[in-house]
């Protein structure tokens, strides 16, 4: 056949659809690049009516994000921080080669990402201890009937956000076990990076959610005060 | 007949047979086959639905179904019709087949993912489908809150999460286009040589992955609010039922563009071919489209000019929407100037293409009235809205959609359609389409308002009209859905260029091989450059 002159035997880092290697990885860069900007604006809808509602009740956000902790929500923070510091060094040792380095950084950052998660399931559990789940049995220690039901507005958008960052996290794990998994295998020590720079730039991305959920959720009454 | 060396030549149909080798195919020529094969079921699902509509409709009083089944009706005529046939419709059927072609590429950028994406298209599908069958939904498309979220006891969160689900499949394969236009053109193939159907669907898939994931979390809050009553849209909490419609309409009225955006590359694609002219204006007609994308997004509030929105915010919402007109109005200027002096042939792609632009410049027109705010402010939720957008969307899209599936039938499956009767069908829909919607945009004007089975006497004839005009439409619909079936097995073997068209689709075989490309195409022309195909077998003169 003709066709076969033209089509070439399919690896991992060249699919049949490509003609080179470089292309391939440009493509899926590309790829990542729009899929992400999708997550920004499906994150979007929520920052938009987080915004509208903390316009209209500005001093019961203040009051309601005060009842959340702040020295825990922070040193969460600099946990995720961390874990994107750990995916950096494994995007390096993939680009590099290393297949132990990339396991060892892999599974730091799948730990960091697991205290992420267990610190936050900490937090939700307080609220519920504490009646600040939107619902009937909500109740925030003085505040008037109206006040209770727009407290319960920015509870509501608390545990859609961080509830939808925290999917988005459990995804990532997911799919960092991927890579761990296949790091082993040895499948990126021949130069075959693309998957740890994208799902890289994935765990990033969710990071930078974060980055911006902690001042929005837990900071908006520091200056009041 | 099928000659002896046909049947020896290796295609992507021959390949390999059986239902595996379809469900698992990663060609994005046959995946382009799977979504048409499934958005036809759901043509025909709405179509059903909307019969049963108009036979309502053909007495003042509601003598056919209750009021409860009649708000069904059109809620899951506009769900089926909408979500889950006219945005997957020209994108992802000859978007998905010719796009890698028309650039000169043997696949698109992730094969795997659009193999993925019909998955997604599916399961949604057969959520909503589920809903349907179990009862029904009767919101509206729309889902206006706090009717779906307290008051709707039907199946809104089944059919929502169905159209969440159909929605990650609009992002995936609009994703999947950008990246193959950008990344995946043939040597010389530089953006300004890119036939214009490619650029009307890179414009719509721009649409599709900025617009959709704001529906996807607007469904996630609509999906809390009902279940969990977390208050979002809910005014006994402090929240604002209005915020949906603002995030409903931000990428609905877009997804408007996701409908016609591709429509009318398919238009620019046989306009040039029959009359056997570059398109006029490329450069203009090509950037109209990015200019729709763009000001797609900034005109969504022109549907809430009666939802408590401010009187300054619908100002400039009105005065922003008029701008939509001007790409528009350039594009049907220049399908109107290619034809001056050009050598035109009557066949039935030009056929469909010249009822597109008729049909399309009066629902333009009257988008214009709607857009005006005194105006619309008297027909909001008539049916003059509701003639306007289907003029748009039926006479419009669909088409360009029959349009392009005539004009690309001999690429894709190696067979002629039959020319007289698929001529016989154009006119057929052209006049059925018409004797429907026009007498609605009178109704509407006389003040019918939309979504209700009962209506004044006065109204009876004009909606008898309608009807009548339907029960055409409805035969010209079925007239192409025979005649293409039968032409699989019996119509003329195709040659390869049979229009003699200049683009890079027209240079394969039909049906095109495996992986498109014998050899690396190399372009070394602009698109519409006509001296290139001088002296090729045509079939129609």
């Amino acid at each position: 056949m003709a066709s076969e002159s033209h089509a070439h035997e399919e690896t991992l880092a060249l699919r049949e659809q490509f003609e080179t290697e470089a292309q391939q990885k440009d493509a899926s860069t590309l790829g990542m690049w729009i899929f992400l900007i999708t997550e920004v604006m499906f994150f979007g809808g929520m920052f938009l009516a987080y915004t509208v509602y903390r316009r209209i009740y500005p001093e019961v956000f203040a009051l309601a994000s005060s009842s959340l902790n702040v020295y825990i929500g922070a040193a969460n923070t600099v946990v995720l921080l961390c874990s994107s510091l750990t995916m950096v060094l494994a995007v390096r040792a993939a680009q590099l080669g290393k297949t132990k380095a990339i396991v060892a950084f892999l599974i730091l950052t799948l730990i960091l990402g697991g205290v992420f998660l267990g610190v936050k399931a900490y937090e939700w559990n307080e609220k519920f201890e504490e009646h600040h789940i939107p619902g009937a049995s909500f109740h925030f220690e003085g505040m008037s009937p109206d006040q209770q039901a727009h407290a319960q507005l920015f509870f509501s958008l608390y545990f859609a956000m961080t509830g939808l960052h925290a999917l988005h996290m459990i995804i990532g794990a997911g799919l960092l076990l991927y890579l761990i998994v296949h790091a082993r295998r040895g499948v990126y020590a021949n130069g075959y990076d693309t998957p740890v720079d994208l799902i890289g730039l994935y765990w990033h991305f969710v990071d930078i959610i974060w980055i911006f959920l902690f001042p929005l959720l837990y900071l908006i009454d520091r200056h009041m005060r | 007949m099928i000659t002896a060396a046909a049947q020896e030549r290796e295609h992507y149909l021959n390949q390999n047979y059986g239902l595996k080798s379809w469900l698992l195919t990663k060609d994005h020529k046959r995946i382009g086959l799977l979504y048409l094969f499934t958005v036809t079921l759901f043509f025909f699902l709405g179509g059903a639905f909307a019969t049963m509509i108009r036979i309502e409709l053909l007495t003042p009083t509601g003598n056919f179904v209750s009021s409860e089944t009649y708000n069904k009706l059109f809620t899951m005529h506009g769900v089926a019709m909408i979500f889950f046939f006219l945005i997957p419709s020209i994108p992802a059927t000859l978007g998905n087949f010719f796009l890698p072609m028309m650039i000169g590429a043997r696949d698109l950028a992730f094969p795997r993912i659009n193999l993925l994406s019909w998955y997604l298209l599916v399961v949604g599908g057969l959520f909503s489908l589920f809903a349907m069958l179990a009862g029904g939904v009767d919101t509206g498309w729309t889902f206006y809150t706090p009717y779906s979220t307290t008051y709707s006891n039907s199946w809104v969160i089944a059919t929502a999460l169905g159209i969440f689900i159909a929605g990650f499949s609009s992002i995936l394969t609009g994703l999947n286009f950008i990246v193959t236009v950008h990344r995946m053109r043939a040597p010389g193939m530089t953006w300004m040589r890119m036939p214009l159907f490619v650029w009307s669907t890179y414009a719509t898939a721009l649409i599709q992955v900025l617009g959709t994931p704001v529906l996807a979390v607007t469904i996630i809050l609509l999906f809390c609010e009902r279940v969990f009553h977390i208050g979002i849209f809910d005014p006994a909490l402090g929240g604002d039922p209005v915020l949906f419609q603002h995030l409903f309409w931000f990428y609905s009225h877009p997804a408007v563009y996701i409908m016609v955006l591709p429509a009318m590359g398919v238009i620019s694609e046989i306009v040039s071919v029959f009359s056997r002219k570059p398109v006029f204006g490329y450069h203009f007609v090509a950037f109209a489209s990015m200019a729709i994308a763009v000001l797609g997004f900034l005109v969504w509030g022109h549907h809430l000019f009666v939802a408590t929105q401010s009187v300054y915010a619908g100002l400039v919402f009105s005065f922003l929407s008029y701008f939509v007109a001007i790409p528009s109005a350039i594009k049907v200027f220049n399908w109107t100037a290619t034809l001056y002096k050009g050598s035109i042939s009557f066949a039935t792609p030009m056929l469909y293409a010249f009822g597109f632009i008729g049909l399309f410049t009066i629902g333009g027109l009257t988008g214009l009235f709607v857009a005006a705010l005194g105006f619309d402010v008297h027909v909001t939720d008539t049916y003059f809205v509701v003639a306007h957008f289907h003029y748009i969307m039926v006479g419009g899209t669909i088409m360009a959609y029959l349009g392009g599936l005539h004009y690309w039938w001999p690429k894709m499956t190696g067979r002629m359609y039959p020319e007289g009767w698929a001529r016989l069908s154009a006119l057929v829909i052209f006049l059925g389409f018409n004797l429907t919607f026009f007498p609605q945009f009178i109704l509407g004007y006389l003040g019918m308002p939309r979504r209700y089975h009962v209506y004044p006497d006065e109204f009876q004839v004009l909606h008898v009209l309608s009807t009548a005009g339907a029960s055409v439409l409805a035969v010209g619909y079925l007239m192409p859905m025979i005649y293409f079936i039968w032409s699989l097995r019996y119509g003329a073997m195709a040659p390869a260029n049979p229009w003699g068209a200049t683009g890079l689709e027209w240079k394969t075989p039909s049906p095109p091989s495996l992986h498109n490309f014998d050899e690396m195409p190399i372009v070394t022309h602009e698109a519409y450059d006509y001296s290139t195909v001088i002296g090729e077998e045509i079939q129609v003169g």
